[in-house]
């Protein structure tokens, strides 16, 4: 699905969607695809305001740490960017929680609705419930 | 845009709509004219697939996504052909009566509620599940609970031929789950009602004229197309029965100007905020086959929550551990060996708990943790993970608990890591199913929106008939007392009919 919202964002949001699911680092460019086009689906029933607001925070989310680590966050190392992210999660400000709190919940979303993603953590319910399992 | 007219139109088909059409049915035979709105699609039985991201899609308002105004929050209900009934798990527990005395509504009693419960009891085939079905997961929580002195009672289940698929949250994908879309609905469409999906009632005149919105079935989407066509309709009515939730009822109110007559609209909304916690096991469990809530502990009046068993699904999951990384991932990589509890707080009505309209009138709840409600949550967090840990769990993962992983080293320390301090709203996901209140019963207007028939004040002719009609907390799950309070409603109803639907310009059209 062609996306909207991620484009201007892409490699700030894969470096996020990469500390969120550490694993995540280990995907190729279709499973990306498939994992930002499930994202932007779903982005696509909310309104322009909330895409905006995404848009924003992820670029707050890059460019922050270069007040404090003169980089990027899409160039700090992987602990580097989990302190970060973390310390956001934990803010004071509300709005800063609940922003990392959303942008956690859609990676989550693309990551763990992927097909075969299930089956990868062992979850295997089955609508012939315990029938599948004899 | 077209203009119908029916006698008693239903807005919702959940618990209460379902509940209302089918007690209401048998007056299609003198000639009555009932119709219930309902916003969702109505589903075949083959797009009941159990996928996680579809069926939340096409069953769930906002596709399960709905949040609180200050985002903290989400709230899980209902939008299809069945409401609410077709997502739940079947739970079916008689209201203590102890709640019904704390409501000291005038003229509701206990002993009435429980009567027309066991009603539906009955024609729910509302049953313990056979010890041979239940999985691990439920076993483990049983003892867990008898080794640190809690009391597991078993759920009564509204089940016919339940395979244990565990994926009731998301629909049952073997039409096992007797809710209002397999008994009710039907039955009420066998005697004449008519059912209308996909149809949005946006406003209810003075004049009883409801403005409904009609989607069309767009390409992808799951369920059949509506019977009326796509766009604005008018149905004039000459009563109105409201069941479109404790969101949709007071929100429909709302956005129609009732607000004015009626100060209360909105206010008591309350809703059991809960945990999902999970303890992980040394072996893989049988956790996500079998019945997923099998078993409760009811500790509502001496520490202010209920726990219950419950199994989710990997998205679902995720979204709702704290946290992310590492941990996170290592967490949801031990799916098969995951046991896991949901902690309900028992919050009260407060003044700053309510339902409004933005200005295109959508729904906004806004809603604050109480220091209460976050207390009941913590000593349900605390007691949930002695469970785990006395089930012989290797770790317990805590919201509120920082960081949020407990080793078994240290299960004796548990009041210490778990507390309210931790209780971080953005941080902690918490999530709620037992929507509640914003459209009260009570004495007049000042204190409440409707009388004790569900009858909205100084408006003879509307009614509300599900979950917003409770003043306050219901303490536990609460379909069959909306199940309950919607068949008083309908009684009522039937007996204002026989007034209402005689006066003369009730036959015209």
């Amino acid at each position: 699905m062609p996306g909207l919202v991620l484009p201007p964002v892409r490699q700030a949001f894969r470096a996020i969607a990469q500390t969120v699911v550490p694993e995540a680092a280990t995907m190729g460019e279709s499973e990306w695809m498939a994992l930002e086009g499930l994202v932007e689906q779903l982005l696509s029933q909310r309104p322009a305001l909330v895409h905006r607001q995404l848009g924003i925070l992820i670029h707050a989310i890059e460019y922050l740490p270069l007040l404090t680590t003169g980089r990027r966050f899409s160039g700090l190392d992987a602990a580097r960017r989990a302190r970060f992210l973390g310390r956001l999660a934990s803010a004071p400000l509300l709005l800063l929680r609940r922003g990392v709190w959303g942008l956690r919940t859609l990676v989550f979303l693309g990551y763990y609705a992927r097909p075969g993603t299930a089956a990868a953590i062992g979850y295997r319910a089955d609508r012939r419930g315990w029938e599948a399992r004899r | 845009m077209s203009e119908r007219t029916y006698d008693i139109v239903i807005v919702g088909s959940g618990a209460g709509g379902g509940t209302v059409a089918q007690a209401l049915s048998d007056l299609c035979r003198d000639g009555v004219r009932i119709l219930v709105l309902e916003k969702g699609p109505k589903l075949a039985d083959e797009e009941f697939t159990g996928q996680e991201i579809e069926m939340a899609a096409a069953l769930y308002e906002q596709g399960g996504g709905f949040l609180t105004a200050d985002g903290t929050m989400t709230l899980a209900f209902g939008r299809a052909y069945g409401g609410s009934t077709v997502v739940y798990t079947g739970t079916s527990l008689v209201v203590p009566e102890r709640v019904i005395a704390g409501w000291n509504v005038p003229g509701l009693t206990h002993s009435d509620l429980a009567a027309r419960a066991q009603k539906y009891k009955a024609q729910n085939n509302v049953h313990l599940l056979e010890p041979a079905l239940l999985n691990d997961n439920n076993r483990l929580f049983v003892e867990g609970c008898a080794a640190s002195g809690l009391h597991a009672e078993q759920f009564p289940l509204n089940l016919r031929g339940c395979r244990g698929s565990s994926l009731c949250n998301l629909g049952c994908p073997n039409a096992a789950k007797l809710g209002t879309h397999r008994v009710q609905l039907p039955a009420a469409e066998r005697n004449g009602v008519e059912v209308v999906t996909r149809a949005d009632v946006r406003r209810i005149g003075e004049d009883r004229a409801l403005t409904v919105l009609v989607s069309p079935k767009q390409p992808g989407d799951k369920g059949l197309p509506s019977a009326w066509s796509a766009g604005e309709h008018t149905v004039r009515a000459r009563m109105v029965v409201l069941a479109g939730s404790a969101i949709g009822s007071p929100a429909l109110l709302l956005r129609s100007g009732f607000g004015a007559r009626l100060p209360r609209l909105g206010h008591g909304f309350t809703c059991h905020p809960a945990h999902i916690l999970v303890g992980e096991h040394e072996r893989p469990i049988t956790n996500d086959v079998g019945h997923p809530k099998s078993f409760f502990v009811d500790r509502a009046v001496e520490d202010g929550y209920v726990l219950e068993t419950c199994m989710y699904f990997p998205f679902t999951t995720a979204k709702n551990l704290t946290g992310f990384g590492a941990p996170h991932s290592a967490l949801m990589r031990a799916f098969p060996r995951l046991q896991m509890i949901l902690v309900l707080a028992c919050d009260k009505a407060v003044p700053q708990n309510r339902v409004t309209v933005d200005a295109g009138g959508n729904p906004v709840v806004h809603y604050t943790f109480t220091a209460e409600t976050i207390e009941a949550m913590v000593r349900a967090t605390r007691a949930a993970a002695r469970i785990f840990f006395g089930a012989g769990a290797l770790r317990v993962h805590a919201p509120s608990a920082d960081p949020p992983l407990i080793e078994r080293r240290d299960a004796a320390r548990v009041d210490e890591l778990v507390s309210a301090s931790h209780f971080l709203p953005g941080r902690v996901s918490v999530s709620a199913a037992h929507l509640m209140g914003g459209c009260g019963m009570g004495r007049t207007a000042r204190d409440s929106v409707t009388d004790t028939w569900g009858r909205v004040h100084g408006v003879p002719w509307l009614y509300v008939a599900d979950a917003s009609l409770f003043p306050d907390s219901l303490e536990i799950n609460p379909y069959l007392t909306v199940m309950a309070v919607a068949d008083r409603v309908a009684e009522g109803v039937r007996r204002d009919a026989r007034t209402l639907l005689a006066a003369p310009e009730a036959r015209t059209a």
